[in-house]
């Protein structure tokens, strides 16, 4: 078992290549509980494959991830147990309703009473009005929270998130800083991949460019954002 | 198992690759059309079949190099789901389009020999079947790694179809043996006395032997040339 | 074991709920069948052919044509919004999500030719109270170990752009083995032959189950897994 200040997910030496295409050229990554990492970087920076590859859904091409000090690897299905993934796309079936899919997140990770923990989670995002409306139904904004509960239901002790807040409008980005803000609190380890820095800002504990498939910057978020704009977009370009 | 980097390829490495597959291809080459002036100048014509028994040489020695890039595909596939080096892939891709070519000559010689002496240009023959159906194999192979973009996918998933190839080969020769079979059967390795002439077998042995040189020949130039495409596409990056 | 199963299950139970809303594979691939017994019946010359020489062919064509329509589903429903990366997430073993995967495709194709079977002894005016039996048991045992094979290409083409196109190229020369089988045994059904000159095809049937399903189950998470 870890030590209880150990972090939650250690990752170290991450490269990952398609064909002649270094997309991640050794990365390492780690996130403490109750600490928010949140990633910027140009299109093709490798935001999104290094997300896949935290959540166990690619192989690195070389270096090793560990989440709660267990190897991550396809063979590991116990491993991914701890993490919870919010992709670009919903991740939710059409033909089953919201409650549904969210009822079988729940019981893919084995919670002992599925109904429950789908209804707390989609109390929890405030969806719990929704829950018999199909997924196609859905604004983007409680797409976005229906894929949260489905994320969440297991409690994982990560959260992964890509691009949440894509297609949200103010009140709804609120919303969600908010509610991440709580599981922040609560003890959750955060990764969030994003466009919108200025959205994010607030969340971040830490702040990581990722240019070229290197960091090209991870320190802890100090000053404001009109601050560090400027630095950014001078590492994002070179 | 982490999924190997590839190594890069030179270009002169590649090129000198294909030399060398241009040159055994070459020497197979004349040792065939050597082999053909054997077959008509120093070979007994067969009694019964005449000259049409010539093809024979070229039909047989063809079916051997296609089985042979068969089951190479089917070995080679295995090992890549095993050690992931692209360069197994590579082979097996190389194997199968040559192996194609070969299984095609096979498919076409068959008829022109089958016409004048069995009278008919198809039968449902056990082993005529068979090669019909490396032939569909070869092509549901080929197809499916031109529509797969992601190369280690495409090398994943071809290796996938190379094994279960390899495996319904024996069925599908089962189930098509069941049904009566006028071929002519194997007599040159019965392991007696071989019932063939000598200067018949000798021929036909030559002629193996310059088919699979030309199965060599093939194969290293097809070989060097995906070598010369990755060292481009890796130069194009860069 | 008992959680393999357990999820296998889930995974399975799923398919069948969501084809069971939307229907649309379902019902396009049994009116597929009927559609080619009918035509069956129409492509025989009646003076020069009896239906009942026909009817093994008819009827196993017509089972893997519509076999074929059914799988098509089983992953284009993974496809759309990333829905399979939610499963490949999860701590599922990739050996009871193929598991899931195989007993759902194997219900759709059940369902499909559990349609089609009345519908060929009424078309070709069969008497099948003797052979019904043994022609539901040439059929199970005919089907599974090609449904694992195409559970498999359809994990597979599913990721290419000429899915349906694909799956029958590739899966079709795996269909021949037990098609031939099936169609020698209900042949020799439906002249009443006895079991003795059946048992080489039902073992053939037997052994390619066997070895199918176990390969198919193997290199599942190669094909899944990135």
């Amino acid at each position: 078992m870890p030590s209880s200040d150990g972090p939650i997910l250690d990752a170290v030496g991450l490269q990952r290549s398609f064909g002649t295409l270094r997309v991640l050229r050794g990365l390492d990554v780690r996130v403490r509980a109750g600490e928010a990492l949140v990633i910027v970087g140009p299109n093709g920076a490798g935001k999104t494959t290094l997300l896949r590859l935290l959540a166990g859904l690619a192989r690195p091409s070389a270096g090793e991830i560990r989440v709660l000090g267990r190897r991550v690897e396809p063979s590991a299905p116990d491993a991914r147990r701890p993490i919870g993934f919010v992709a670009h796309q919903s991740m939710l079936y059409d033909d089953l309703t919201v409650r549904e899919n969210v009822a079988l997140a729940a019981r893919l990770y084995g919670a002992p009473d599925p109904g429950d923990a789908a209804r707390r989670a989609l109390e929890a995002v405030g969806l719990a009005g929704h829950g018999e409306e199909r997924p196609t139904r859905l604004s983007r904004g409680l797409l976005q929270r229906a894929s949260i509960a489905r994320a969440l239901v297991h409690e994982p002790h990560l959260l992964l998130l890509d691009e949440p807040f894509t297609g949200l409008d103010a009140p709804a980005a609120e919303r969600l800083r908010a509610l991440l803000g709580a599981r922040l609190s609560a003890g959750l380890a955060l990764v969030l991949v994003t466009h919108h820095l200025d959205e994010a800002w607030e969340l971040a504990s830490r702040v990581a460019v990722l240019a070229a498939g290197r960091w090209a910057l991870d320190e802890p978020r100090a000053g404001d954002l009109t601050q560090f704009l400027p630095r950014y977009h001078a590492l994002a370009n070179a | 198992m982490t999924a190997a980097a590839l190594p890069t390829p030179s270009l002169e490495r590649a090129h000198a690759v294909m030399r060398r597959g241009r040159v055994i291809s070459a020497v197979a080459l004349l040792g065939i059309a050597g082999v053909y002036v054997m077959a008509l100048g120093f070979t007994p014509i067969e009694a019964r079949q005449g000259l049409a028994q010539k093809i024979f040489y070229l039909h047989v020695p063809a079916a051997w190099s296609a089985l042979l890039a068969f089951s190479l595909v089917g070995i080679v596939s295995a090992l890549y789901l095993w050690l992931h080096d692209p360069r197994l892939d590579l082979f097996a891709a190389s194997s199968a389009e040559v192996g194609l070519v070969f299984a095609a000559v096979m498919l076409t010689t068959g008829p022109i020999w089958a016409k004048p002496i069995w009278g008919t240009w198809w039968t449902w023959d056990a082993r005529l079947t068979l090669t019909l159906f490396l032939f569909f194999l070869f092509v549901g192979y080929l197809s499916l790694r031109t529509a797969v973009h992601d190369r280690h996918e495409r090398a994943r998933f071809s290796a996938v179809v190379g094994i279960m190839g390899m495996i319904l080969v024996p069925f599908v020769h089962l189930s098509v043996y069941l049904f009566r079979t006028l071929h002519p059967q194997p007599i040159v390795l019965k392991p007696s006395a071989p019932s063939l002439p000598s200067e018949m077998l000798r021929t036909l042995l030559v002629s193996t032997l310059m088919f699979t040189l030309l199965y060599i020949g093939l194969v290293t130039l097809r070989y060097g040339i995906g070598l010369a495409a990755d060292a481009r596409e890796e130069r194009d990056a860069a | 074991m008992r959680e393999a199963i357990r999820l296998a299950l889930v995974v399975a139970a799923k398919d069948v709920k969501a084809e069971l809303r939307s229907k649309t594979a379902l019902l396009s691939a049994t009116v597929f069948g009927a559609l080619v017994l009918v035509i069956f019946n129409f492509a025989r010359d009646p003076t020069a052919l009896s239906s009942t020489d026909l009817a093994p062919s008819a009827l196993w064509v017509t089972f893997a044509f519509a076999a074929m329509i059914a799988m098509n589903r089983a992953f284009t429903v993974e496809r759309e919004h990333g829905a399979f990366d939610g499963l490949l997430l999860a701590p599922v073993p990739r050996g009871a999500l193929f598991a899931g995967k195989l007993l759902a495709n194997l219900a759709f194709v059940g369902v499909v030719e559990a349609v089609a079977l009345p519908l060929f002894v009424l078309f070709f005016n069969l008497d099948l109270s003797r052979a019904l039996g043994g022609i539901v048991g040439t059929a199970i045992l005919a089907t599974i170990g090609f449904v694992a094979v195409g559970t498999v290409f359809g994990a597979m083409v599913v990721r290419t752009r000429f899915a349906e196109l694909l799956l029958p190229v590739l899966l079709l020369p795996f269909m021949v083995p037990p098609l031939v089988g099936a169609v020698q045994v209900t042949s020799r059904l439906l002249a009443d032959r006895p079991l003795s000159e059946m048992l080489g095809w039902l073992r053939i049937l037997a052994a390619y189950d066997v070895v199918f399903v176990t390969v198919a189950a193997l290199v599942f998470s190669s094909v899944v897994d990135e």
